[in-house]
């Protein structure tokens, strides 16, 4: 075990390759995330985002290559990791409740110690008064946030989210990205966040790895901060802000021609 | 109130249409032995108040009643095990396959040879009639369970139990239970038809010795008796069906 790495990095990628069939979706990535920090992933739709997430979740096996969290070899899943899954993954035949608290059921937390965590998440994410309707009775918005919830509940040291903001409106989409600040300053958790926004990513984050396309390689880390400190709607119009979202847009814009 | 009373009104018009034809069919003398509706009706008015119909259904449902129950508990572990194991869907697949397209009447000797003409031929019967769409239909859906799902199951450290158990099981369930309808269905015909090609007992020995006598209104009291009361049957499964996954499963059906 790597003394030194371990105390500053959650999760490390080291020269990941990742085939499906003759696709090849990664190709040589190597990427470290800070403890504590919030790292987002950027790049164009099918650069193998979620195939990363889910090496790193141990749901996907690599072709080659190794990810380590906490210093240690990720064989499969683990209950340091929790997944916000891009297409909610919610049972349609189970409350809003039962989905939330699903991730303790699974880890054999008593029903009733189960069930007062799911409410409080169920709360903090907005769905008060939800809690006995079903999936198809949410909108897109409102299923993401199970997930949300049903992640947070399971109080993992690494919160792996893909997307998880991608069918909420514009409104709560700010409120959750000032949340997630929140969650970032406050816990000490480490987030792997999967984007398509770069304002989001750059609002939000501590670190942006921006990935090439198919096959996917890490081009460029940007760590924005300069404006970490100040009050959310100043960040928006703050000229370091403004600067990074304007050159990542250069740099990816190469890619949509 | 026309609207919605709708679907209730074309099903009496289309009872009525068809009663009509099969009266006028009959009154017309298609054959000397197709009676006319109404005097069917009146044989099984005879046979209802003699209470034969009914010790006749009391014998008939015994082999559907054994042999369904035996092909729903054995077919849903089989196709629950098939589902989940691509060997062993290799190795028992094939079996069910032969057996839905086997020509069952072609079976019947060989079953009485080996088991006699008693109960356990009838059951078997039922049961080759009724196993493999029950088989197949749960591999079929416990083999579709969204991957999404069990994904979210193995990183929320679901063991392979809970799984099979919380996710796997109830996502298939309403395919299952469809496949148990069917099921039903088919048993109902295997009941019959061993009740016709292994000995004449219940509902089966009243048509056959109607037959034999030329009593051709009791014969054809006693197929739509049996018709009506598979009807009633699987309107009834139907119903639990219903009740059962009553709409919360419409994500499933939609993704
Ligand atoms: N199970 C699979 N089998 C075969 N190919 C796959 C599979 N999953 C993903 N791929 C391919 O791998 C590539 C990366 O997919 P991935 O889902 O990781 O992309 P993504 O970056 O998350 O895209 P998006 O932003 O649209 O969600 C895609 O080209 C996709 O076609
Ligand atoms: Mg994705």
């Amino acid at each position: 075990m790597d003394g030194i790495m371990t105390t500053t990095h959650a999760v490390e990628v080291r020269n990941v390759f990742k085939n499906y069939g003759d696709v090849e979706a990664l190709h040589d990535l190597s990427l470290d995330f800070p403890k504590g920090e919030l790292t987002s992933l950027l790049g164009p739709s099918g650069c193998g985002k979620t195939t990363l997430l889910k090496i790193i979740a141990g749901l996907l096996p690599a072709t080659s290559g190794e990810v380590f969290v906490n210093g240690e070899t990720v064989t499969g899943p683990g209950p340091d990791r929790a997944f916000v899954f891009q297409d909610f993954a919610l049972l349609p035949w189970a409350s809003v409740l039962r989905n939330v608290a699903f991730g303790l059921e699974l880890r054999n937390v008593p029903k009733s110690e189960r069930e007062a965590k799911a409410e409080k998440y169920i709360a903090d994410v907005g769905l008060k008064g939800f809690e006995h309707k079903y999936p198809h009775q949410l909108s897109g918005g409102m299923r993401q946030r199970v997930g949300l919830a049903r992640a947070l509940s399971v109080d993992a040291q690494v919160l792996l989210m893909d997307e998880p903001f991608s069918a909420v409106d514009e409104q709560t989409r700010r409120k959750f990205q000032e949340d997630l600040l929140d969650l970032v300053q406050n816990e000490n958790k480490t987030f792997i966040f999967v984007t398509h926004s770069i304002e989001e990513a750059v609002y939000v984050s501590d670190q942006i790895a921006l990935l090439l396309p198919r096959p996917s390689r890490v081009s460029e880390i940007i760590r924005p901060g300069g404006f970490r400190h100040k009050d959310p709607d100043s960040i928006r119009r703050d000229s370091e802000y403004l600067d990074i979202v304007d050159d990542i847009w250069k740099s990816l814009r190469t890619y949509v021609e | 109130m026309f609207l919605r009373y709708r679907p209730l009104l074309l099903k009496i018009l289309s009872t009525v249409l068809i009663f009509g034809a099969w009266e006028i069919a009959g009154r017309a003398g298609v054959s000397f032995a197709f009676p006319t509706f109404l005097e069917s009706m009146a044989a099984l008015w005879g046979l209802t108040v003699e209470g034969t119909i009914f010790t006749a259904y009391a014998e008939t449902l015994k082999p559907l009643a054994v042999g369904i129950v035996i092909s729903a508990f054995i077919g849903i572990g089989l196709g629950v095990w098939i589902g989940l194991s691509r060997k062993f869907d290799w190795l028992v697949s094939p079996i069910f396959i032969v057996m839905q397209s086997a020509p069952l009447a072609a079976l019947i000797p060989l079953l009485i040879m080996v088991y006699g003409i008693g109960l356990t031929s009838k059951v078997f019967v039922v049961c080759i009639m009724a196993m493999p769409v029950i088989v197949l239909n749960t591999a079929g859906a416990v083999r579709n369970t969204p991957v999404h799902l069990i994904e979210m199951g193995q990183s929320f450290l679901g063991t392979r139990r809970d799984i099979i158990l919380k996710i796997i099981m109830p996502s298939a369930s309403p395919i299952i239970f469809a496949g148990l309808r069917l099921g039903v269905s088919a048993g109902f015909i295997g009941a019959i038809l061993a009740e016709l090609k292994i000995t004449p007992t219940g509902v089966g020995d009243i048509i056959t010795y109607s037959r034999s006598i030329a009593d051709y209104p009791n014969m054809y009291a006693a197929i739509f008796s049996i018709i009506v009361f598979a009807v009633l049957f699987l309107n009834f499964v139907e119903r639990i069906e219903n009740f059962l996954f009553k709409g919360n499963n419409k994500e499933l059906v939609s993704d």
